[in-house]
Parts: C-alpha cells; structure tokens; sequence
C-alpha cells in the first residue's frame, strides 16, 4: 500500500492552502481518508475509541442497500424486454439494467460530490460522508427513464437547499435523497409519474396489453369510483392473486416502480441488517410499519372505494412504503432524535404515508411527503420529550 | 440499611494487562512534582518560591479564589523549580526531596469531639481536602461548603481497574477515622458504594454510613451514577464525592495530622512489561520505575485509566488522585480501507464489525482515534453509556451553543466529565465529549460565581 500513501504524498504540496490547486483539497483529503484511516491519536478525553466512525455507518447503510438496488437492476431490464416481447436471460436482464442504472449513480454521485466538494474548500471543513448515502438512494427512488440532467439538477438542488445551506451532514433538516425526489416530482411531474416513465421500451414494438403503469397509478383510477363498480373490476383483477400486482408480486418486488422501492422482500433484509448492525433505528421501522398498518386497517374498515378496501398489508408492499420504512425515515439526522420521539416520528409518518397516497390520488408518492412532513416535525417531537424530562427535574427539584 | 442497584446500561471495557496480584514494591525517586493542572477548578497562586524549603503537608500552591483550598507538598525538601507555560501559567512546582521526609505537623484531630469547623479546617491544613471532589462542576471542594450528602465511592469497575481490597489491606483504621471524618462534615447523609460481585469491605461499612450495593455494568464505578441512582443532585444542591481508594490519606491526616498521599498504584496495559501494584507518593517522578517496569517504545503511560486517566510523559510525575498507571501502544499508524474491511478483531461497542462474534475477548488497544471528527449524526448513542435520566446529546448541544439556563434545564448539575468518558469511546463522530463538558462547566461556574 506504500505506492498509494506515496501517490497522496506527493500530490499533497499541489493542493495545500498555497498549492496551484487548492480547490481540490476536500477531494483529496475526502479520498486520502478514505484510503487510509488516518493515523491521528486521541488526544483529550477518552485514550482508546471505538473503530467505528461515520464511514463505517454510512458504508454499512450502502451495503443493505445492495440486495434492492441488485434486484432493482435485474428487474428494469426483466420489464423491458418483457414490454417488448423479447426473451431474456438473467444475464441480459443485468445488464439492461446496469445499463440504465450504472449512468443515474455516476451521475448523481458527481453532481451530489461536486457540490460538497465545493462547499468543503469554500468552508474549511473535510468532506463529510452523509452523500455516500444519498448519492445511491437518489437513483434507487428515480424512475428508470429520467433524463440524466433532471437527476443531476435535482440531486444539485437537495445538496444545496436541502442541506449545505443548514450547514452541511448533520444539520439537515430534510432528508436530502427525499428532497432531491420531491423536487423531481413537483418540477418535472410529467416525468415522475404516469405510465409511461417506469418501464424502458426503447428498441421495440410494445407487446399488446402491455401497461407501463404502476400498481400506485391504477390505484389512484379508482377512487371516485366507490366499491364493487364494474368499471374498477379489470383494474383491482391486477391485485388479485392471479393479477400483476398480487400481493406475492408485490412482495417479491416483481413490479414496475422506482428502481429500487419494488421489492419489500429484499428492503426488509437490507433493514434486518441495518437493525442487527445497530446503524439503522428499529424503533422508527416498526412504528413506521405499525403506523401504516393502522391507517391502511382504518382504511379498510370504512373503505369507500377499491383504494381504501385493499388489505392493509397488501397496501403496504406497494409504492414507495417499504423502502422509505428501512432507509428514508431512518436518517438519524433528519428523524426525531430521542429514543420515545422515534416512536411517534415513525408511527405518525407510516401513518400520513398511507393516509396522502389514498387520499389525494395526485400524489401516490405519499410516503415521500409524509416523511419529509415528518422530518419538518420532528424537531417538535424532540421538543416535548426533552420537555417532559425537564419537567420531571423540576418536579424532583420542587419536592426535594 | 443497604440499598442495592443495577446498572443495565454501560459497557465493561476488556483490555488486555490488568493487575497481578504481586507487590512491586516502593517507588521513590529524589524529585516529586505537583500540577494544578490535576485540580479542576483551580486558578493556583503559588505559596512557596523556587528553592524555598517545604515539609510534606506544607501548602505549595492554594486557589487563588477560595485561599482555604490548598494543595500541598507529599515530601520534604526544596522547591527545586516552578514550570510554567505559555502565559506564565503554572504547570508544575518541583520538589527535590529530602533523604529523610520531615512532616508538617497539624496535630491529631479527635473526630468524636470536633466541631463540624474544626474538622474542615484540619483536613483543608493537612492538604486532604483537596481529595474531595465537589458537585456540580466537578472541582476540587473547599471545606467552607456544607454539602448536602457525601458519597464515597468503592467500586472500581473502570478499564483494567485495581482490586480495592488489596489496595486497602493494612490501612483499615485510617479508611474508618476517615469515614468518621466525613460524617461530621455534612449534616446529611455519608452514603458508600460498593462492587456486589466482590466481597464488601468491613471498614467501609461502619453504623455511621449508608451502603449501598451496585452491580452491573461500568459505570457502576463511576459516582456521578452511584449519585443519579440514591439521590441525583439537584439545582442549588452540593454533594461532595471521595474514592475510597483515597481515605487512607484522609484517615492518617486525621490520626496523625501528617500528609501522606501513598498509593498501591496498580500497574497495567499491554505495554507494562511487569503489572502489579508498586507503592508510591503522588507527584513522584516516574522516569526510573517506568523505563524499568513499561515498554516504552511508542508508548502512552496513562495516570489513571484509559477512559478518565491523564496522559503523562515517560519521564513524568504520578498525577494527583490517580491510583493506576495504564500503558498501551500509541495508535500513530494508518490503515489501508479500515473502514469497509470485516473487522473481525476490531473493538466496537455495537456490532458494526464483525467482530461482536467475540463478545468476551479482551483487546489490546491502542490510541488511534479510528476517524476524523465529525458533526452529531447518529442518534441514541450515547443514551447507551450513561445511566442517567438525561439526554445526553440535547444537553452537549446546549453546551456548544453556550445555553447556560438549557444545559440547567437538562441537567449538567448531575454530570461531570468522567460520565460521559464512555460515550465518548462510543462516539461515532470522534467529538471529544469529555472536553465539551468540562468547558460547559467552567461556563457556568464562572457565570454562577
């Protein structure tokens, strides 16, 4: 490893504060840091620490990410060549896939990176891992066929707005992957939604039957429709157990949808890891799940159409619910922070989750804006636990 | 009466190198120091000049604010030089010792039939007073406080800790006089913790105290949770902490009126070459024992432990009110993707490397700090390590804004740096939460005084 510390050696002079190209400080520090555990000694407090560090969590988050974003891949090019009639194999599916997902993480990496780095040298500061993150949920909660440019223009937008104008990782008040999503959607709806972005059919004639919608859009034609219309009938045939949408299908991830949120399956492992690992919060996954599940059982039992009356778990399998559940509501840093405040922050956002996708038909991402809802809440959920435990001081102090 | 508590949150820290139970023997060295830097809380003003002569007990330095806190000299002999550093500030009076110590003589104090103020005034005379802690902030007490309670402490459960009972063996009629001492100081409560999972010491357990049992998990050691578990301390409140490991010293100043800060200092870490207990004076100079008994190749020689203990030169002095020398391996070497490799023998208090598959194995650490600092990301870290009702990263945040009625509000009052040593070695963004505390103190002490 002598020949890579002796690369970064002999690089450093160039971008140190009077180097030709300073700029590129963060960049190297970030890359050096990341090569090297640097060798810096504890030198207040505590002699010994803990090996883990920021790079550590933020890498244990990427590697429970792998099975979705795997599978996520596989099943873009599964859809495409199914759309267009062509048989494939695992293989082709792959690399179909990779194809298409491969350009939306380098792009989003750069743009997001850039932005950091820029903001690093303009502050002084080392480049902080949150993006590492980020960088890779953008891209698993995009729909396959967004230009590259809207990716780009929204991750730059999250980077900024979202986060280095609070300060950078760890003063965020949104979630930055969530912001760069909602901004895509708002600015560019024709590309976030309908049917015709979630499914390449590039290079083909399209196979007839063939729907590029998602299980959320022929949900939301529903509605309006009350229950047991004969008009709704072909569409909730799709949910059946029979149907594309099956409950099987759904949780499976055998489904078009944003490239990674399809397969609940898979996002539950990556979330047992991140649980077992201690990284991600299992208290806000279970009230998040719970919290759904309450609405969605609310829904059934006073259902006034097709929507409403799905099983609640079935509901829960679709659309974005799973994948925000394990990695959307889980930043530390955009959730409540206290251990009770995790309770309601995840229960409240599962809850408004389900209750905006049924409710308001235009938005079936429902869970992207009840988290950033929440997130905007949270600090008030923090606010009146901390309270309660300065209540319970003064109530000592009062007695003693 | 005895009370006994658990303490389910916390982490036992297995470091390779504890104590032996054999007897090193006495430690002497002609030239012993004192620091203020060892006395929180303390702005020193200097009692003696260079090349005066001192008796042990003679005060060397007092506070420049409370003149009744002195600190005094543990031998005879003359003030050889006073080290300052930047600023003037003063960090060491140097002794040169005498072949044979002479003591200042304070005169024995008869306990059963002093007054409250006659019994301050020998201990804060004989320089023991300076052994007591005093709650909130953490500082050195000064006898002229009555404190609410006091609270010694005999559980040491912190990394690579010593054994008490055989650090106190011998010394059982000075631990009682001392203990009787401390009753007289405070019209509450003198409340004594100790360990359940090793045999309770009779001395410490006189009609005139409160026991009270912890086990569990460090920091079962540490008093400030001792005192959160009994009685936490309240807004306004003072308590006053001692170690037990301390009330010899306190006992014999009391018996004899002679100040004798000697320790069985117990001696470990994987660097020690021999571990055990050497008998020492406090602010003895350390160069001679450490180049014989530590592997002092790229080595950090710790006063006290590696969570709380303060680091100290190989050619040191023994810091004040520490009784464990600790010597590990300086972590001053990079690591190629340390960071993403399986990390099977990596220590780590959760189970983000692997190697939580070995719960029970003791590590050899060293001091890298495995990462750069970084902002408060993760959440519900450091809850883990301090078993307090409190919230520790709301009140650190306090801190750093410099919020002083918020951090009142949640509840610096109860904490002193040593709490949060733990969640500090937990850290995930390496931020120095011991420092952070102890600044947090001072502000509000200065704002208070």
């Amino acid at each position: 490893m002598k020949f890579v510390q002796n690369i970064f050696d002999q690089t450093r002079p160039l971008v140190e504060k009077d180097g030709k190209r300073n700029i590129l400080y963060p960049l190297h520090n970030a890359l050096e840091t990341m090569a090297f555990v640097p060798d810096h000694t504890a030198h207040s407090g505590a002699h010994v620490r803990d090996a883990i560090d920021l790079k550590r969590t933020m890498v244990t988050v990427i590697f429970a990410m792998v099975p979705a974003l795997l599978f996520g891949m596989w099943n873009i090019g599964r859809l495409h060549y199914g759309a267009i009639g062509l048989e494939s194999t695992l293989i082709e599916n792959f690399l179909f896939g990779a194809l298409k997902l491969l350009p939306l993480i380098t792009v989003t990496y750069a743009a997001g990176l850039g932005v950091e780095i820029f903001f690093s040298w303009k502050r002084n500061h080392p480049v902080n891992e949150g993006f590492l993150v980020s960088g890779l949920l953008i891209p698993l909660i995009m729909p396959v066929d967004i230009p590259l440019w809207m990716v780009a223009v929204s991750t730059i937008f999250a980077v900024l707005i979202g986060k280095e104008v609070f300060g950078g990782t760890g003063m965020n008040l949104l979630n930055p992957a969530l912001t760069a999503r909602a901004f895509a959607f708002f600015a560019y709806p024709t590309w976030m939604s309908g049917d015709q972005v979630w499914i390449n059919t590039s290079g083909g004639d399209i196979v007839d039957g063939y729907s590029g919608a998602t299980a959320m859009g022929d949900l939301a034609t529903t509605v309006g429709q009350g229950l047991g219309n004969p008009a709704t009938e072909t569409v909730m045939a799709q949910f059946g157990p029979e149907g594309t949408y099956s409950l099987m299908n759904a949780f499976l991830g055998l489904i078009p949808g944003s490239i990674g949120e399809t397969s609940a399956l898979l996002i539950l492992l990556g979330g047992l890891f991140l649980v077992f690992k201690g990284v991600g919060s299992w208290r806000i996954m279970l009230s998040f799940f719970v919290g759904g599940l309450v609405m969605a059982g609310i829904f059934n039992v006073f259902a006034v159409n097709e929507f409403m009356a799905l099983n609640p778990i079935h509901q829960l399998m679709l659309g974005g619910f799973m994948f925000g559940m394990v990695f959307m509501a889980t930043d530390p840093v955009s959730a409540a922070q206290t251990e009770t405040g995790k309770y309601i922050y995840g229960f409240l956002a599962g809850f408004f989750g389900i209750m905006i996708r049924v409710f308001n038909p235009a938005y079936p991402e429902g869970i992207m804006l009840a988290i950033l809802f929440m997130n905007v809440m949270a600090p008030l959920i923090d606010h009146y636990v901390v309270e309660a435990n300065i209540k319970r001081r003064e109530k000592r102090l009062a007695n003693a | 009466m005895s009370q006994s508590f658990k303490i389910r949150k916390g982490y036992d820290l297995k470091l390779v190198g504890a104590a032996a139970q054999t007897d090193m023997g006495a430690v002497s060295a002609s030239t012993y120091a004192v620091s203020p830097l060892d006395f929180p809380g303390i702005t020193p003003k200097l009692a003696v000049k260079a090349g005066a002569q001192v008796k042990a007990g003679d005060t060397l330095f007092f506070d420049k604010d409370r003149p009744e806190v002195k600190i005094c000299s543990p031998v005879s002999g003359e003030v050889a030089e006073v080290k300052r550093g930047a600023k003037r500030k003063i960090l060491a009076v140097v002794v040169l010792a005498d072949s044979d110590v002479t003591y200042a003589d304070h005169g024995a104090l008869d306990v059963t039939k002093a007054e409250r103020a006659a019994v301050a005034e020998h201990l804060a005379n004989t320089g023991v007073g300076a052994l007591i802690t005093s709650r909130p902030y953490g500082v050195v007490a000064s006898m002229t406080e009555e404190p609410r309670d006091i609270f010694v402490n005999a559980v040491q459960s912190g990394p690579l800790a010593g054994d008490l009972a055989y650090q106190l063996a011998g010394k059982e009629a000075e631990v009682a006089a001392a203990l009787k001492a401390l009753t007289a100081l405070t019209t509450g409560k003198v409340y004594v913790s100790q360990a359940d999972d090793v045999a309770a010491l009779d001395c410490l357990s006189g009609e005139e105290v409160v026991n009270a049992t912890f086990s569990g998990k460090h920091p079962k050691g540490l008093v400030g949770t001792q005192i959160a578990q009994i009685a936490p301390i309240n807004k306004g409140d003072v308590v006053w902490t001692v170690n037990a490991i301390d009330l010899p010293v306190i006992g014999r100043a009391v018996l004899s009126g002679q100040y004798v800060p000697e320790y069985k200092v117990a001696v470990t870490g994987s660097k020690a070459i021999n571990t055990g207990y050497a008998t020492m004076l406090q602010g003895v100079s350390l160069a001679a024992f450490n180049s014989a008994n530590i592997n002092l190749d790229n080595t950090r020689v710790i006063a006290g432990d590696v969570l709380t203990g303060t680091k100290i030169d190989a050619e040191g002095f023994m810091a004040f009110g520490k009784s464990q020398i600790t010597a590990i391996p300086e972590g001053n070497q990079t690591e190629f993707f340390g960071w993403v490799l399986p990390g099977f023998g990596k220590f780590s208090t959760n189970r983000a490397f692997w190697s939580w598959l070995f719960p029970n194995r003791a590590y050899d650490l060293d001091t890298n700090m495995h990462g750069e600092e970084r902002a408060f990301v993760v959440t519900g870290e450091y809850d883990k390590f301090i078993p307090m009702d409190i919230f520790p990263q709301q009140l650190l945040r306090a801190i750093l804004i410099r919020d002083i009625e918020k951090m009142e509000k949640l509840g610096i009052y109860e904490i002193v740096p040593e709490d949060f040593a733990l969640a500090e070695v937990a850290c995930t963004s390496k931020l120095p939460l011991q420092q952070i505390v102890r600044d947090g103190l001072n502000d509000l002490r200065k704002e208070m005084m």
